[in-house]
């Protein structure tokens, strides 16, 4: 039927060279020079890094799998996870909180998230490094009555506690508010249909809102797992040994600032890398279901669906 | 049908219900009584209340005044001795349970499939066994004519299509009353029928049913009762002959000018 229509209407040239499917692309003779003289200067500065002495390759190839450098990088990949799940347990519990007709919930989220993002996340772990001289005994108790239970504060509050306290909260109010958002883009008419069909708000938050949700919480949550992972360079002021803390205790010792520094920045960059390919496929499946992504069900019906895809075209 | 016998009592019974959003007066006082296995088509103007009252029967909207009975049970309250005090948040998911709601814009789960939409409610919030649930999914969809798109997504499917399945998951849960609001008006001409036969089959089997449309043939054919509604109002019931054929009403008699 189209065939018909082309040879009626093309008032010149045939209709087999009006097809747009033998057209050519011309070729852009300024596009290949911008290309070429970009990588000249590429090529150009990476040559001038890689010959510079001061750089020191040889060290950072020396150091590079140092069993201390080795025992930061796993110190800093594991405060990024626990801080992370942390961070997001805590922000979705924030996020519904926020979103609640509860006057007393929605106003602690909202102090909580004020506080948290509202100073600087090294003053917080500061803060916390320095719980004891500010409360030298943590205790339970009922407000203005007995004491339940109590500790030193100087034997629960290590670096280690302190780092992963301070990066999971300030977390925490980050990750609420990308929760909060992602919750808000989701169409009201789902909630209502959920809760229309006897659903609990629990149970239609879990099944319903949160899996529709995640496709916008995804590509700000990968943002924050890689600022995470260069926050935990931070809780080297509260002589926690991580990453940075390891080659610094190196230079400190060799005086090779620079290769040592060069060391972390191609880990750092090396576990942001393998981030970024991990965020690409959660991304794509919480987008199925979605016809713009041209992404089919079940491959156990393949008939029926490609069936329902030209249907729907 | 049954309306006229006096010993069944109503499946639903509304009193004086009132709603108000802020000052804007909603709902000025209806009553309706609705009888097991009745089908009542509600008409009336846009903004008339139509969808708020609809909405007032499963609590999505809380009513300022009035009561709501359906099956027994006043929806939102229980009285307590004589106090009538609110229901949590978890009781009145339960009195819903068994009240299936299609919408103007279907809101099928866009991130299950046909079969998933289908089953989530009578597996997830009436523990029913899962092959179960799927078997009866199956034949609810034959019943709507959409056995071969069990494994679809919603967006993969016409609108005619979506608004056929809405209706099978709302059947799921084995609704003693289902809600339909306008749930033709978002379909292109051409669709608006396959969605009315299947609704004209759920009439005729007996299912307890209120429907708000714009669609005068349906409720000439399919309603026991057309309701007349005209700001926050009932002006007129009555059989279908009577009200499509003879109204009373000005406002009536006004609204459907426009269908002639
Ligand atoms: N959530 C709300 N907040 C404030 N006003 C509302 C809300 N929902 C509905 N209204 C108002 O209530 C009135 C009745 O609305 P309703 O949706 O019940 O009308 P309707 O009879 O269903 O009309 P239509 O045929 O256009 O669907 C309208 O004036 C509308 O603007
Ligand atoms: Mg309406």
């Amino acid at each position: 039927m189209s065939t018909q229509h082309t040879t009626d209407v093309s008032p010149s040239g045939d209709a087999s060279v009006r097809d747009v499917a033998n057209a050519h692309t011309p070729f852009r003779y300024d596009r290949l020079i911008l290309w070429l003289a970009v990588g000249a200067v590429v090529a150009n500065f990476a040559w001038i890094v890689a010959n510079n002495e001061n750089f020191g390759w040889p060290v950072v190839r020396q150091y590079f799998f140092d069993p201390t450098v080795m025992q930061g990088l796993y110190v800093s990949l594991g405060l990024t996870v626990v801080a992370m799940v942390l961070g997001i347990a805590l922000g979705l519990v924030l996020a519904v909180a926020r979103m609640s007709t509860d006057r007393l919930a929605s106003t602690l989220s909202a102090w909580f998230v004020w506080f948290f993002r509202g100073t600087p996340l090294l003053v917080q772990l500061i803060f916390w490094y320095n719980m004891s001289t500010l409360f030298p005994v943590l205790s339970i108790s009922i407000p203005f009555g007995p004491t339940l239970a109590s500790w030193e504060t100087n034997s629960v509050i290590t670096p280690m506690t302190a780092a992963i306290a301070g990066l999971a909260l300030n977390e925490a109010a980050y990750m609420a508010e990308i929760i909060r958002g992602g919750l808000l883009s989701v169409d009201r008419g789902q909630g209502e249909t959920a809760e229309a069909f006897g659903m609990t708000r629990a149970r239609s938050l879990w099944r319903v809102i949160i899996p529709q949700a995640m496709r916008s919480i995804v590509p700000p949550t990968g943002n924050q797992l890689i600022s995470m992972i260069k926050a935990t360079s931070l809780v080297s002021v509260i002589a926690m040994a991580d990453l940075l803390y390891s080659v610094q205790s190196i230079y400190n010792r060799t005086f090779e600032i620079i290769p040592m520094l060069m060391v972390a920045v191609i880990w750092y960059l090396l576990i942001t890398s393998i981030l970024n390919v991990g965020q690409g496929y959660i991304e794509r499946y919480y987008s199925r279901g979605d016809r713009r992504t041209g992404n089919d069900g079940p491959a156990e019906k393949p008939a029926a669906t490609a069936l329902a895809e030209e249907a729907s075209h | 049908m049954t309306a006229m016998n006096a010993t069944t009592e109503p499946l639903v019974k509304a009193r004086n219900v009132h709603k108000a959003y802020e000052s804007l007066e909603v709902l000025k006082g209806i009553d309706l009584d609705v009888m097991p296995g009745e089908v009542v088509v509600i008409l009336g103007p846009s903004g008339s209340g139509k969808s708020t009252f609809l909405r007032c029967i499963n609590h999505l909207e809380a009513i300022g005044r009035g009561s709501i009975m359906v099956g027994g049970e006043q929806i939102g309250y229980r009285l307590k001795g004589d106090r009538l005090v609110k229901l949590s948040a978890n009781a009145i998911a339960r009195q819903r349970s068994r009240i299936g709601m299609v919408f103007q814009q279907f809101n099928l789960y866009p991130h299950m499939t046909v079969l998933q939409n289908i089953i989530e409610a009578p597996v997830g919030v009436h523990g029913e066994n899962r092959a179960a649930a799927i078997e009866n999914a199956e034949r609810l969809l034959a019943r709507v004519g959409l056995s071969d798109k069990v494994h679809s997504y919603p967006r993969q499917l016409s609108g005619g299509q979506q608004q056929r399945v809405a209706i099978a998951r709302a059947l799921a849960i084995r609704p003693q009353l289902m809600l339909f609001d306008e749930p033709t008006s978002a379909l292109d001409p051409e669709l608006v029928g396959e969605v009315l036969n299947t609704m004209r089959d759920l009439a005729e089997q007996g299912l307890t049913m209120i429907v708000v449309t714009h669609e005068i043939s349906f409720a000439r054919e399919a309603a026991d009762r057309v309701v007349f509604m005209d700001d926050g109002h009932i002006v007129e019931q009555g059989k279908p002959d009577d009200v499509l054929g003879n109204p009373q009403h000005p406002r009536t008699k006004a609204f459907l000018a426009r269908f002639l």
